[in-house]
């Protein structure tokens, strides 16, 4: 299992070099920072050190418990990143790929909800609005009830 | 008891400060948020809608009724915004 918090860039294809070993399937999924709100430059995200490492490994350790996983991999940024930026980085390997699948949606599902990070939107005028948490995203952990 | 209180985001700002050192015989989560409620106007305005409030008793989430029995750090911060 792999979990990072940091504050600098990942490299993907570095962090799944030797990834999985025996897998049939990789999946991986990077968040970006959208620039789709016109004004919106970047984005600070602020987290909660010491939890936050704590949350997303409790995370990884429940998908490694539902699934047959080979490996898991999360890894989250902090920090200023500008839009078009890697904000983090969830990969899963598996024997098939269902489970590859699920299993990181789990992940994304609740890195989303429940590791302590918090988005703000900085403008070309400064500081922004924090972003609001979307009931979406709370439902989203419920079908994995 | 001497308990950490950590604060994050919004709630950081409306307070002031990300963290404090309190003097508090609170035994829940509840009670220590009615001692910090009476600190001052900030702490108030911070505190007042608690249903827009989570919580994490030494690094793990958790309710309002949670014990302080044997706790270090409190922290309270908005909805999770990761991913």
């Amino acid at each position: 299992m792999l979990v990072r918090v940091q504050q600098e860039e990942f490299d993907p294809a570095s962090l799944l070099r030797g990834f999985g070993p025996g897998a049939g399937a990789v999946v991986t999924f990077t968040g970006v920072v959208r620039g789709d709100t016109g004004r919106m430059r970047a984005l600070e995200l602020e987290h909660y050190p010491g939890m936050t490492e704590r949350a997303m490994s409790a995370i990884a350790g429940q998908a490694q418990q539902r699934w047959n996983l080979i490996d898991v991999a999360a890894v989250h940024r902090f920090g200023r990143l500008e839009v078009g930026a890697q904000i983090m980085m969830v990969a899963t390997a598996a024997r098939h790929r269902a489970e590859a699948f699920a299993a990181a949606e789990f992940l994304m599902d609740y890195l989303k909800s429940r590791a302590p990070f918090w988005k703000r939107e900085i403008g070309a005028d400064g500081p922004g609005d924090w972003v609001e948490a979307k009931s979406s995203d709370e439902d989203a952990l419920s079908r994995w009830d | 008891m001497t308990l950490d209180v950590l604060y994050f985001a919004w709630l950081r700002e409306r307070i002031g400060a990300p963290k404090e050192r309190v003097e508090t015989a609170a035994a829940t989560v509840r009670e220590l948020v009615a001692e910090l409620v009476a600190l001052d106007d900030n702490h108030a305005a911070a505190l007042s809608d608690l249903s827009a409030v989570r919580v994490a008793v030494d690094q793990e989430l958790a309710d309002l009724d949670h014990s302080l029995d044997g706790v270090r750090e409190v922290a309270f911060f908005p909805p999770m915004t990761g991913g």
